[in-house]
């Protein structure tokens, strides 16, 4: 067992099977020597060197196409973008080509990369550097999507996002890398599977990425009042594990849904049309859904805060729902 | 400077209301259509501004600031092909202190200069001392002129450096010591300052005088933005869009 922050578990991950595999590789802007504008890579630089820890030009299109290409010959490469913002400069190689390559060709290529998205609110980035835009790449057949909550999840999906044969979306939440958090296994997680991050009978709370902590801190509170949550984290957005979230709501017919995107035409939408059109018999109640308001992500911490769904947002919604 | 002091610590009276911050500033009365987050953004703006001049017959010309690093995104490349063959009345500055982030320019473009690429799209290239004052004015009314007469953009490229980390907590220990030293030492104020001492165009009391002011300034601006108030959290949904106003969670 290991104390690690959710930074150093995503650096474990990639090193581990770095060390393993000399196909994988990781580039982006100023991952090198500098270690990533956030240091998750630190360290990297010396023990892989130059030729598998590379610094690129400030040129998202072509990091993304390079992965791209780079997948398409037999490496693994591993692409880090400084900001899931900016996904929107490299979004044709990611949309157009990454995605659909292997399906154009007959199922006669594979696709092993993995992209870093770093995002999330919280730390005063405003409205182009916070953004969290996991919708758009779940929209995409032929992307999967994470979206580890803990120290432990971000080392195990890192694993299985570098071993999987197809484009890895690896959404990371930039105000959650000094989280510290025990980590136990060097095994992966496989994709696909969620995790009941707090056991109960009252209520599911099924949450994504940091607002996992924030359904964690709902729980705590309302147990006080008497109301037994089950926080569950799907940790994979696609693929999407249905068969948990079916037997959290076989014991609680409550679904609380939280994500911290934009609600409308988030990934949480997705999830609660899921749990209505297959899981409607086990509810009692109509499912609810929490996100962040419909704006873009404001500067000034007072309007931050009122941006961002919260524990008191999740506490409020069970409330409403007894 | 008081705007810009308040929209930095996110008050109700900065340029942006609170709601842009550091990276976003901008006055579109002023004709200042804001700094960006995205890096080479605003080389395509400026295409769109530049076309509004010509299209509405101005003599306006639209002045296109970035860094070296963000010549390496396709848009600044698109964006100057596009501006070369309509003509447009722009002049693209590029402020080349050297780095973008930790890479420095010799690792993240294969050339000296980025006023060589203007040769790829059939725009002059203009290389100047970035620290000197009056070499990039001299160059600038050049551009300008350049964009009223029709003949479309020029690029000017700043040879400067970047003092300190590039952003609060980065030390730049990537930078040689050497390098920073030797480029201390071409600090353009008081170059410029000696400059006009020399000329008998500003006496030492004047320049004193001068840096007084600007203190002071600077003083009123932090005050300004000290005592002005936050935004009222129901503001987040509004300038979303012109008609729009959206729902704000009750709590
Ligand atoms: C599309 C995009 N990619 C990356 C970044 C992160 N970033 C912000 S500034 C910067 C370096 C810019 O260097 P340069 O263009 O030389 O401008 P300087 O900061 O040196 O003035 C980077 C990589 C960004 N904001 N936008
Ligand atoms: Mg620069």
């Amino acid at each position: 067992m290991k104390t690690m922050t959710y930074g150093e578990a995503i650096r474990e991950g990639m090193s581990i099977r770095m060390r393993e595999d000399p196909n994988v590789l990781l580039f982006g802007e100023d991952v090198g020597a500098f270690g990533g504008c956030f240091g998750v890579s630190a360290g990297m630089f010396n023990e892989f060197g130059g030729k598998r820890v590379r610094d690129t030009p400030i040129s998202e299109g072509a990091i993304i196409g390079m992965a791209v290409g780079a997948a398409a010959t037999g490496l693994r490469p591993i692409a880090e973008l400084m900001f899931i913002d900016f996904l929107t400069v490299g979004m044709d190689q990611l949309v157009n080509q990454a995605a659909k390559m292997r399906y154009m060709f007959g199922g006669k290529i594979s696709m092993p990369m993995v992209v870093r998205l770093p995002a999330g609110a919280g730390v005063g980035a405003a409205a182009q550097h916070s953004q969290s835009l996991e919708a758009w790449v779940t929209h995409v057949p032929g992307l999967k999507v994470v979206y580890p909550s803990t120290p432990q999840d971000a080392l195990g999906l890192m694993l299985s996002a570098i071993d999987d044969d197809n484009p890895v979306m690896f959404v990371e939440h930039k105000a959650m890398y000094a989280m510290k958090g025990e980590v136990t296994s060097f095994d992966p997680i496989p994709l696909g599977k969620g995790d009941i991050k707090h056991e109960g009978k009252d209520v599911t709370i099924i949450a994504t990425g940091k607002m996992v902590h924030e359904a964690l801190a709902a729980a705590k509170k309302l147990e006080g009042d008497g109301i037994s949550a089950e926080v569950l984290d799907p940790r994979s957005l696609y693929p999407l594990d249905t068969d948990l979230i079916a037997q959290s709501l076989g014991k609680t017919h409550r679904a609380v849904i939280v994500t911290e995107e934009n609600k409308r035409g988030g990934y949480g939408g997705e999830i609660s049309a899921t749990i209505g059109e297959q899981m409607f018999d086990l509810l009692d109640m109509p499912v609810v859904r929490l996100g962040a308001l419909n704006s873009p992500v404001p500067f000034a911490p007072v309007l931050e805060q009122a941006y961002l769904p919260n524990a008191q947002d999740i506490i409020l919604a069970v409330n409403q729902m007894q | 400077m008081k705007f810009m002091m308040a929209e930095l610590c996110g008050k109700v009276t900065g340029y942006c209301k609170g709601k842009g911050g550091s990276m976003h500033i901008a006055d579109r009365d002023k004709g200042i259509l804001g700094a960006n987050g995205i890096v080479g953004a605003g080389h395509d703006i400026a295409l769109g501004a530049g076309l509004s001049a010509q299209y509405r017959g101005t003599d306006q010309v639209c002045v296109c600031f970035f860094g070296d690093a963000s010549t390496n995104q396709g848009t600044f490349h698109e964006a100057l092909n596009m501006a070369s063959i309509f003509k447009l009345p722009i002049v693209f500055v590029c402020e080349n202190n050297h780095y973008g982030i930790s890479m420095s320019s010799d690792r993240h473009m294969a050339i000296k200069d980025v006023a060589d690429r203007g040769a790829a799209y059939g725009i002059p290239g203009i290389a100047v001392d970035g620290n000197d004052v009056l070499a990039i004015n001299e160059a600038a009314v050049e551009a300008v002129a350049r964009a009223r007469k029709g003949q479309g953009p020029t690029l000017l490229e700043c040879k400067t450096y970047r003092w300190r980390g590039h952003f609060e907590g980065d030390p730049g220990s990537y930078k040689p010591k050497e390098e920073q030293e030797a480029w201390l030492k071409k600090d353009p104020i008081p170059r410029f300052a000696a400059f006009l001492k020399e000329n008998n165009i500003l006496t030492e009391d004047d320049l004193a005088a001068l840096d007084a002011q600007v203190k002071t300034e600077l003083a009123e601006a932090i005050l300004f933005a000290d005592e002005s108030p936050i935004p009222a959290p129901e503001s987040v949904v509004q300038d979303i869009y012109s008609d729009i106003v959206e729902e704000v969670r009750v709590r």
